[in-house]
C-alpha cells in the first residue's frame, strides 16, 4: 500500500496519489500538457495541477481538443478559467474534417468522433512535441478504463495496446519513451464519480452550470433527452423543443450528451441525486452506445 | 437466502478503505466471484444489468444464463477467449467499508499483472477450485502476495457446488493450503467455502452448506484488520521535484514516505549528508504546522542546500543508509532472460540511476519453495540477487519501508518495466555513508588543464580501425597541448580486466569497468579515447549514463564486416572462422550498431588520418579545446 497512513482520510488520500502523480510526470517527462475538456473531471485535475506545483503555476499548457460542438456555456467556462490561472490553453480542431463539414448529424456518432476528437488529438500531440498528456479519465467509469495504468504507454502511432501493458507497481511510475511514443497520464485514475464531486464540495469548485438543473430547451429522441443548444441543432419532422429541468452527469458535444430531470441546484443535491441513480455516469454519452467494446476501440485508436 | 447486506450509500469521507486484490490460478472464477460480489450486493447498475445481459448472451459461458466475469473482464480479447488478461480496478462500497478490488488474471503468462494488483494492496484473496485444490499457480500468487508485503489472505474455497458442498473437501483444501505456505509468514489466513457462481456465501449466507458458521466473503471483507502495527518511523522524504519559482523561493516537493515533519525539525540530505533545518512546510491551502506520512507537501529549507531529485530528506538523528550495493527479491518480468552483468536502469523512490545485476544468489522453486542456482532468470522467475549501482542511493529494506525499499529495473533500450524487486539488504557505498566531496572538483581541475573534459567512446567491429583512429586522434590532441589519455580494450584487458572472459556477461562487466575508469579520468580533467568493440547498445548507453551531458560522445567506427575480415590485422578472423575462436563479434556474437552516433566514421571512405581529422574537428566544435 503507497500509503499505508491511516490518519488520512479518504480525499486527501486521493489528493495526495494524484499530486504525486502530477509531480512525477513534469520531473521525468520532457514536454507534458494537461488535456482539459471543460468537465467536472477536468475541474478537479487542473485544481490538483495548481496544488502540485504551488506557489509556481503547473508548468504545463492545457490542451483543449475543439470540436466545435461543445456547449456555448463549455466555451465561456473554458475562457474564463484560462483567464483566471493564467496558463496557456492551446485549441485545436481538426481543420481537414471541419472544411469538409463533419458534423454529429451526417456522419454518424462513430465516425465524427474519430475524426473530430481522435484523430485532432494526435495530431495536436504531435504538433506539439508532446511525450506526456494528462487526461481526467477515473476507472470507474467504464470497463475498458478499468483495466488502465495510471502511467499508460502509447506507442508511434498514439495507439494503446491493452494486451501488452506496462506492469505497475506502488508508486513508482516508468515514464521513459522513445523518441515519438508518448504517455498518457491518468492522476483521477482510483477516483469515483462520487469523489470527484465530493472534492469539488470540499475544494469549493466551480464546475460549467450545466450541471445544476435549469429550465433548458430540449428535445427526446431515442429516449435521449437532447438540449438544442443553438441553431445548428437539426430538428426531425415534428421535433418541437420543450422547456424542461434538466441537467447534465457528463459533458461532451451537445448533440451527443442525453440530458436527464434533475431538480438538483447544489454539488450536495447532485450528491443526493446520485444515490437514487441506477444507470451509470456515461449512460448518457451516445457515442458509448455502439458497440460493447466501443471505449477500448476508441482507446486503442488514440481517443483519451 | 437473507437479504443482502450491502447497498450504494452515501459513505463519509472517514469510512476506511480496504484494497484487496483477487487471485490464484486460471479458471479458479476469479472474475465470477468479483462479478458475483458487485451484482449480489447491488453494485451493478441497470444500463450495466442490461449490457451484461447482452454480453453474456454473446461471450457467456454459462448458457442463458448471466455470466458475471463479463462484468469485469472489460477488454475484448477477454470476453471473446473467456480469460482475464490485465488487473480490472473496481471500486465499491459498503456502510461499513469502501474497497478497491483489483481482479488480477490466473495465466502465468500474465504473472506480472497479477503482481501489479498485488503491489497496490493490503489483502489478497486466493482463490482455488475445491477439485483442484493448491496448484503451483496458488503457491506462486501466494509466494509473490507475501514478497509484496500483503500479510492477510482469504482463502476462497470455490465451486463447492461441484462437490455436493462437502465439508471434508472444503477442510481438506483449507489444510493443504495452510501446510503450503506455512513458511511465507503472513500474518492471518481465513477460509471461506464458496459457491461464486450461484452466489453461495458470497454476500449471501448459504443455506445449502449449513455447517459452514464463519461470515460471508463481504463480511469477512468489511471486518478484516489489515492495519499494521503503528510504527513511529523517523522522517524520510524523496525529493520528487525541485520547486524554483523565483530567485527568492526554493522548495523540495515530494511525498512524505515515513514519519512526520515539523517546522524546525533538523533534516540530513542523504546524498552529501549536510544537515538543514525545515523553515515552512508549504501547501496551496497554506502552510502548515506538521504533515506525516502519506502527505505531498513542499518543504522549504532554512540554509541553502545542494538537493536534487533522487536525493532523500531524513530525520538529522537518524540518516538513512546511502548503498551502492542492493541484496533483493526480484520477479523477472522481461521476455529476454535476465543475464548478471547487462546492465540496466534502477528506479527507487525518485532516484534512477544505471545499475546491473552482480550476481543471482539463488531462485526460487515455486512448487517447494526451496531454492536452486540459476545462471539467468527468465519470464517470472523470482530470485534473490545482488545489483550494483552505479550510483548510491538512499535506501531502506523493503520491510521498513516501501517507498525506499521496493524498485522496478528499466531496460535502457526498449524502456520496459523488465523487473520488480524489493530490498531485503543495503551495503554502504564504498565511500562509507556519504560521498566524500573533494575540495578541488572537476572543473577546477578541467581550468588547470584548459581544456573541456570529455569521454570519446569509440566502437565497431574488430579491425575496423578504432584503435588506429584513436591512436592518429590522440596524437593530433596531444600535439595541440591537450591532456590525453586512450583506453584500449585489448590493453586493458592485460591489467585492470585480466579475469574476464569473452561470455555476454563478462563482456558487459568489461564495458562498465572501462566506462567506470573513463569517467574517473573525465573526473580528473581528461580528455579520454576509449577504444572497444562494445557491441551492445545497452552497455554502451549505460557508459553514457556515467556521465553528464555533454561529457560522452560516441563515435560509430563504421567498416563493413567484409572490410574487417579483408584487413584482419591480428588474424583473428582466420582463426574465428577456422573455429578456433569462440563468440567472436561479428561472426557467431552480434554487433548492436550504434542507432544515433555523435559521429559516425565511414572507413571506406577516407584514410585514417582523415578519419582522425573528423574526430579532432568533432572535438574542436564541441569546445574540448576551452
Amino acid at each position: 500500500m503507497p500509503v499505508p497512513n491511516a490518519a488520512l482520510t479518504h480525499l486527501r488520500r486521493l489528493e495526495a496519489e494524484a499530486i504525486h502523480i502530477l509531480r512525477e510526470v513534469v520531473a521525468e517527462c520532457a514536454a507534458p500538457v494537461m488535456l482539459y475538456s471543460i468537465g467536472k473531471d477536468s475541474t478537479a485535475m487542473l485544481h490538483l495541477a495548481i496544488k502540485a506545483f504551488h506557489p509556481a503555476p503547473p508548468p504545463f499548457p492545457l490542451l483543449h481538443i475543439d470540436t466545435g460542438w461543445k456547449f456555448r456555456e463549455m466555451i465561456t467556462f473554458r475562457d474564463a478559467t484560462a483567464r483566471r490561472t493564467g496558463l496557456r490553453l492551446i485549441l485545436h480542431g481538426n481543420a481537414a474534417a471541419q472544411r469538409d463539414g463533419v458534423n454529429p448529424f451526417d456522419h454518424g456518432a462513430a465516425y465524427y468522433t474519430h475524426a473530430m476528437k481522435t484523430v485532432a488529438l494526435r495530431e495536436a500531440l504531435a504538433l506539439g512535441g508532446f511525450d506526456a498528456a494528462f487526461g481526467g479519465a477515473r476507472r470507474d467509469e467504464e470497463k475498458s478504463r478499468a483495466k488502465e495504468r495510471v502511467f499508460s504507454f502509447r506507442s508511434e502511432r498514439q495507439e494503446w495496446d491493452p494486451k501488452n501493458q506496462r506492469p505497475e507497481f506502488w508508486r513508482l511510475y516508468n515514464g521513459r519513451v522513445k523518441p515519438g511514443q508518448g504517455i498518457r497520464v491518468f492522476p483521477l485514475s482510483n477516483w469515483t464519480e462520487r469523489d470527484v464531486w465530493h472534492y469539488i464540495l470540499a475544494e469549493r469548485l466551480e464546475v460549467v452550470p450545466l450541471y445544476f438543473a435549469a429550465p433548458r430547451p430540449v428535445v427526446e429522441r431515442d429516449g435521449s433527452l437532447i438540449v438544442v443548444d443553438d441553431a445548428r441543432m437539426r430538428l426531425w419532422p415534428g421535433e418541437v423543443p420543450r422547456q424542461r429541468r434538466v441537467r447534465f452527469r457528463s459533458l461532451g458535444c451537445y448533440p451527443l450528451s442525453a440530458a436527464q430531470p434533475s431538480a438538483a441546484t447544489t454539488v450536495p443535491e447532485i450528491l443526493a441525486e446520485m444515490e437514487g441513480l441506477r444507470q451509470s455516469e456515461r449512460g448518457g454519452r451516445l457515442i458509448d452506445r455502439d458497440a460493447a467494446d466501443s471505449m477500448e476501440k476508441k482507446k486503442r485508436e488514440g481517443y483519451f | 437466502m437473507d437479504p443482502p447486506e450491502a447497498e450504494p450509500v452515501l459513505i463519509p469521507d472517514a469510512v476506511p478503505t480496504l484494497r484487496f486484490l483477487t487471485c490464484g490460478s486460471v479458471d479458479d472464477g476469479k472474475s465470477t466471484l468479483i462479478g458475483r460480489l458487485l451484482h449480489d450486493g447491488e453494485l451493478v447498475l441497470d444500463d450495466q444489468m442490461a449490457a451484461l445481459a447482452r454480453d453474456s448472451a454473446r461471450h457467456g459461458t454459462d448458457g442463458a444464463k448471466l455470466d458475471f466475469a463479463l462484468l469485469v473482464d472489460g477488454l475484448a480479447a477477454e470476453r471473446e477467449q473467456g480469460i482475464t488478461i490485465d488487473v480490472a480496478w473496481r471500486y465499491f462500497g459498503t456502510r461499513r467499508r469502501r474497497f478497491i478490488v483489483a481482479d488480477t488474471p490466473g495465466h502465468e503468462q500474465y504473472t506480472r499483472n497479477m503482481a501489479t494488483g498485488a503491489s497496490n494492496a493490503d489483502l489478497a484473496v486466493v482463490l482455488v477450485d475445491v477439485r483442484g485444490g493448491v496448484l503451483t499457480q496458488t503457491r506462486r500468487h501466494s509466494c509473490i502476495a507475501a514478497l509484496f508485503g500483503i500479510r492477510h489472505v482469504v482463502l476462497a474455497v470455490n465451486k463447492m457446488d461441484l462437490v455436493g458442498f462437502d465439508a471434508a473437501r472444503f477442510a481438506a483444501v483449507e489444510a493443504a493450503y495452510r501446510a503450503a505456505v506455512a513458511t511465507l509468514g503472513f500474518a492471518s489466513i481465513t477460509a471461506v467455502p464458496l459457491a461464486a457462481r450461484h452466489g453461495d456465501n458470497v454476500v449471501a449466507r448459504s443455506a445449502r452448506m449449513p455447517w459452514y458458521r464463519g461470515p460471508t466473503l463481504l463480511e469477512l471483507l468489511e471486518a478484516i484488520d489489515v492495519a499494521r502495527p503503528e510504527l513511529d518511523r523517523p522522517f524520510r522524504m524523496p525529493v520528487q521535484w525541485v520547486n524554483r519559482p523565483h530567485q527568492d523561493f526554493r522548495g523540495y516537493a515530494g511525498t512524505i514516505a515515513a514519519g512526520a515533519v515539523r517546522p524546525g525539525d533538523a533534516l540530513r540530505v542523504a546524498a552529501s549528508g549536510r544537515a538543514g533545518t525545515v523553515a515552512r512546510i508549504v501547501t496551496h491551502d497554506g502552510d502548515r504546522d506538521r504533515a506525516v506520512a502519506g502527505e505531498a507537501v513542499t518543504l522549504v529549507l532554512a540554509e541553502a542546500l545542494d538537493a536534487s531529485r533522487g536525493d532523500v530528506l531524513a530525520a538529522a538523528a537518524h540518516p538513512v543508509t546511502l548503498a551502492s550495493r542492493l541484496v533483493a527479491d526480484v520477479l523477472w518480468l522481461g521476455e529476454e532472460r535476465m543475464v548478471p552483468g547487462r546492465s540496466l536502469v534502477i528506479k527507487l523512490g525518485t532516484g534512477t540511476v544505471p545499475a546491473s545485476v552482480s550476481e543471482i544468489r539463488y531462485r526460487l522453486d515455486i512448487d517447494s519453495f526451496g531454492t536452486e542456482p540459476a545462471e539467468s532468470l527468465g519470464a517470472n522467475d523470482l530470485a534473490r540477487i545482488g545489483i550494483a549501482l552505479a550510483m548510491p542511493l538512499a535506501v531502506e529494506s523493503f520491510a521498513e519501508s516501501i517507498d525506499l525499499g521496493g524498485f522496478i529495473l528499466i531496460d535502457r533500450m526498449s524502456h520496459a518495466t523488465i523487473g520488480v524487486g524489493m530490498v531485503v539488504s543495503a551495503q554502504a557505498a564504498a565511500t562509507d555513508l556519504t560521498w566524500h566531496r573533494m575540495s578541488v572538483d572537476q572543473p577546477a581541475r578541467a581550468r588547470a588543464k584548459g581544456q573541456r573534459p570529455m569521454a570519446v567512446w569509440f566502437t565497431g567491429l574488430s579491425g575496423s580501425g578504432k584503435s588506429t583512429i584513436a591512436d592518429l586522434a590522440e596524437r593530433c590532441l596531444h600535439a595541440a597541448g591537450r591532456h590525453t589519455f586512450t583506453l584500449d580494450g585489448d590493453n586493458v584487458r592485460h591489467g585492470l580486466n585480466r579475469d574476464l572472459g569473452f561470455t555476454e556477461a563478462d563482456r558487459s562487466e568489461n564495458i562498465r569497468r572501462a566506462a567506470e575508469a573513463a569517467r574517473l579520468m573525465v573526473e580528473a580533467g581528461l580528455i579520454v579515447l576509449v577504444s572497444f568493440i562494445s557491441p551492445f547498445r545497452a552497455d554502451r548507453a549505460a557508459a553514457r549514463g556515467l556521465f553528464a551531458p555533454g561529457e560522452f560522445i560516441e563515435v560509430f567506427v563504421d567498416t563493413p564486416i567484409a572490410e574487417c575480415r579483408r584487413r584482419d590485422p591480428k588474424g583473428l578472423y582466420r582463426r574465428a572462422d577456422a573455429g578456433l575462436i569462440r563468440n567472436f563479434t561479428g561472426i557467431d556474437a552480434p554487433y548492436e550498431a550504434p542507432e544515433a552516433p555523435e559521429l559516425r566514421l565511414r572507413t571506406t571512405t577516407g584514410s585514417a588520418e582523415a578519419m582522425a581529422e573528423e574526430v579532432v574537428a568533432a572535438l574542436r566544435r564541441l569546445g574540448v579545446f576551452g
